[in-house]
């Protein structure tokens, strides 16, 4: 039996909030394992530092992920090599596991475009900031390797908020007529900034939606990288596979919560019990997967030092580097807007120039 | 001597679709209607039957979905040319054209390109309902990283349709319905290419400069035929895209005379005669014998056809404002 055969309402569930099993373990040895553990504490650690570097001044508006490493990085992690991922804002973590260096990331949100400029055989799409706009992009990009027979898998991140938009609706719908190998990814927080998932949608669950695309939808517990990874697998190697006797797109609703603020911007306290955040930090997906790998003796205290020790210094390296990273040179404005500046463009650009090596950088900058 | 073929303008485009596709695999077309039904003007017609349902694609009914499917697509290093039925239903993709279809390369530092063409007809005096005769080309050109192509002559609709495939940056198509067809030319059946960015002159004059696209330059060349007749020697550059602008052509024509209109169906607030306009004061003010003229559409909503003749700009109102230019 697929693991797609099942209720909206019942979620796929490997882990239990102890770490206990009650489902079935996926296929993955001792290393993969602890490679997941290892990318959740590295995605938890950038996130707390990047909050913080906000908080001092030293990085602009940034959207945390805490609490949602266990979808990120169970999803990622079910990715081959020549797939795609195509993320929303908020998926540093999920990227980090394609290798997206995480200097790129904060880059990006140092307000440096290069950090959106994923390298050559990473195979992440640019972040894309208008809700739910990025879905059509995955149909599109997983249409394309169908038609080119390469069938890739193309994972596509939104939020549960982004279910209202009507390009979701747009993008799944096209996936479902044109049997795309897409996973739609549906990071169900909870929160859509200060609406709640029930202002969203009177469906009882997100994963239901599929019924209406003729695609296979299933529900699983965000919390539990196991069962997210478990899920997402199976999706994956559906969508990668022409002979499939069934849709090769599949919506999977990933239940969560996000600890933190939906960006640095905002104050959650506002629009959120502490109750409700502290019973969903007690399914906290990180100490759930590392008490099921201890009671594996995969992990021990030695272990857990060591991979701390490794992730801070990753954290710390990453930051450093992109800090000491030089403002970019103002050409770079022009540089990509077209394969070939068009000759207004140039004119404006040489003006600039003039002007800037006429009265220097603090014609412009406050220093 | 390559061998021509007699085509109207929505012929041309379908015979630039077709030859472009015959030559590369990675081009294809998708819209509503585009497939069985070989497009609602027929600029799809018989491409299914020549290149199948892969390649030529009947979508949903959505134009987001159209247009961010494409995106997508084009990412991935395919050519797709999607089609928008009407231009006032391009809205809807708005946000994928503007959000995402003019910023990929910017945000990726040119890790992906969009090699895409978006198709739309666009433009009145069909008698058409409601929605179907705007012409709002000034949202696309104030958009950086599009280009805007607007041919009015069968030969260049696929000499330009050709070379916008063929382009590395997204290129928005559009095509005045009005003259779909309105007469034919001569169209090489080889693929050729015409350069995006480069006006052509449409008719040589001494007096007086004017500057027009698509569907308009019609009207235009005959207001410089009638005024030719009163001793008027009228200048007709066809701009044929409008972004990015031919500059120098525009401040060529205008230095040689000193005095210019701009002709264009648009609503005449912040359209692209304001501007034309403004490229003249920077470049020419000291050549400049009269005010710049603009003749366009009024600033209303675009009226339904029982008045439409009253909106458009016909070849006696450009008359006058070629007079008022002259006569200044």
């Amino acid at each position: 039996m697929s693991v797609f055969d099942r209720a909206y309402d019942d979620p796929v569930r490997v882990l239990d909030k102890d770490g206990e099993v009650v489902g079935d373990v996926p296929d993955l040895d001792d290393e993969e394992l602890v490679g997941m553990y290892r990318h959740m504490r590295l995605a938890r650690h950038f996130d707390e530092r990047a909050v913080s570097l906000q908080r001092q001044g030293r990085m602009g508006t940034y959207p945390p992920l805490s609490g949602q490493e266990g979808a990120q990085i169970g999803s990622a992690t079910a990715l081959d090599e020549d797939d795609w991922m195509v993320p929303s804002y908020r998926e540093h973590g999920a990227a980090l596991v394609r290798g997206l260096p995480l200097k790129q990331t904060l880059l990006y949100w140092m307000g440096h475009e290069a950090g959106n400029a994923t390298p050559e055989g990473v195979n992440v799409f640019p972040v894309a900031v208008p809700i739910a706009s990025q879905v059509p992009h995955a149909t599109g990009a997983a249409w394309a390797s169908k038609l080119r027979g390469e069938n890739d898998a193309f994972l596509c991140y939104f939020g549960d908020g982004a279910t209202s938009e009507g390009d979701f609706h747009e993008g799944v719908n096209f996936a479902g007529v044109f049997d795309t190998p897409t996973v739609f990814f549906c990071n169900n927080n909870q929160w859509a900034i200060s609406v709640p998932r029930e202002r969203q949608t009177r469906s009882a669950t997100l994963a239901q939606k599929a019924e209406a695309y003729g695609i296979d939808g299933v529900q699983v517990d965000g919390m539990d990288p196991l069962a997210v990874y478990s899920v997402t697998r199976a999706a994956v190697e559906k969508a990668r596979d022409p002979e499939t006797d069934r849709p090769r797109p599949t919506l999977i609703e990933a239940i969560q919560y996000r600890f933190g603020a939906h960006t640095t911007a905002d104050d959650p306290t506002v629009y959120r019990d502490e109750d409700e955040v502290d019973s969903w930090k007690r399914k906290d997906p990180i100490p759930r997967l590392e008490r099921y790998l201890r009671s594996e003796g995969v992990l021990d205290d030695e272990r857990v030092a060591e991979i701390e020790t490794v992730v801070e210094a990753r954290v710390a390296e990453a930051i450093e580097a992109a800090e000491s990273e030089a403002r970019p040179m103002p050409e770079e404005m022009f540089e990509h807007a077209y394969a070939e500046l068009p000759p207004e463009l140039e004119r404006q650009y040489e003006a600039f120039a003039a002007f800037r090596d006429a009265h220097g950088d603090e014609a412009f900058l406050e220093e | 001597m390559s061998e021509t073929q007699n085509l109207t303008l929505v012929q041309a485009v379908r015979d630039g679709l077709y030859t472009e596709m015959r030559e590369d695999d990675e081009v294809l077309v998708l819209g509503q209607d585009v497939g069985k039904n070989g497009g609602v003007f027929r600029a799809t017609e018989g491409l299914f039957d020549e290149f199948g349902g892969d390649r030529v694609v009947d979508t949903p009914l959505a134009e987001s979905g159209i247009v961010g499917a494409a995106v997508g697509m084009a990412a991935m290093g395919l050519k797709p040319v999607p089609e928008i039925q009407f231009s006032g239903f391009m809205y809807p993709g708005f946000d994928q054209i503007v959000s995402h279809m003019a910023r990929f390369r910017t945000r990726s530092r040119g890790r992906f390109n969009l090699p895409m063409t978006l198709r739309a007809p666009y433009g009145g005096g069909i008698r058409a309902p409601e929605h179907h005769s705007e012409s709002k080309e000034a949202f696309y050109a104030h958009e950086a990283g599009l280009k805007v192509v607007i041919p009015s002559t069968p030969y260049d609709a696929k000499g330009l349709l050709a070379a916008s495939i063929r382009d590395p940056d997204p290129v928005i198509f559009l095509e005045p319905k009005l003259i779909y067809r309105a007469f034919r030319d001569e169209v090489p059946e080889e693929p050729y290419t015409l350069p995006i960015g480069e006006a052509s002159t449409r008719r040589e004059g001494d007096d007086v400069a004017v500057f027009t696209y698509g569907a308009m330059t019609r009207p235009t060349l005959e207001a410089a035929e009638a005024l030719a007749e009163e001793g008027i020697d009228c200048e007709v550059v066809d701009l044929r895209t409008v972004s990015p602008l031919d500059r120098e052509a525009i401040v060529e024509a205008f230095e040689a005379t000193g005095r210019a209109v701009v002709v264009h169906e648009a609503p005449k607030t912040g359209g692209l005669a304001a501007e034309i306009t403004a490229i003249i004061q920077e470049e020419s003010l000291l050549y400049q014998e009269a005010p710049v003229k603009r003749v366009a559409g009024f600033d209303v909503p675009y009226p339904l056809y029982a008045l439409e003749d009253y909106y458009l700009p016909t070849a006696a109102r450009i008359e006058e404002g070629i007079k008022e230019a002259v006569e200044f």
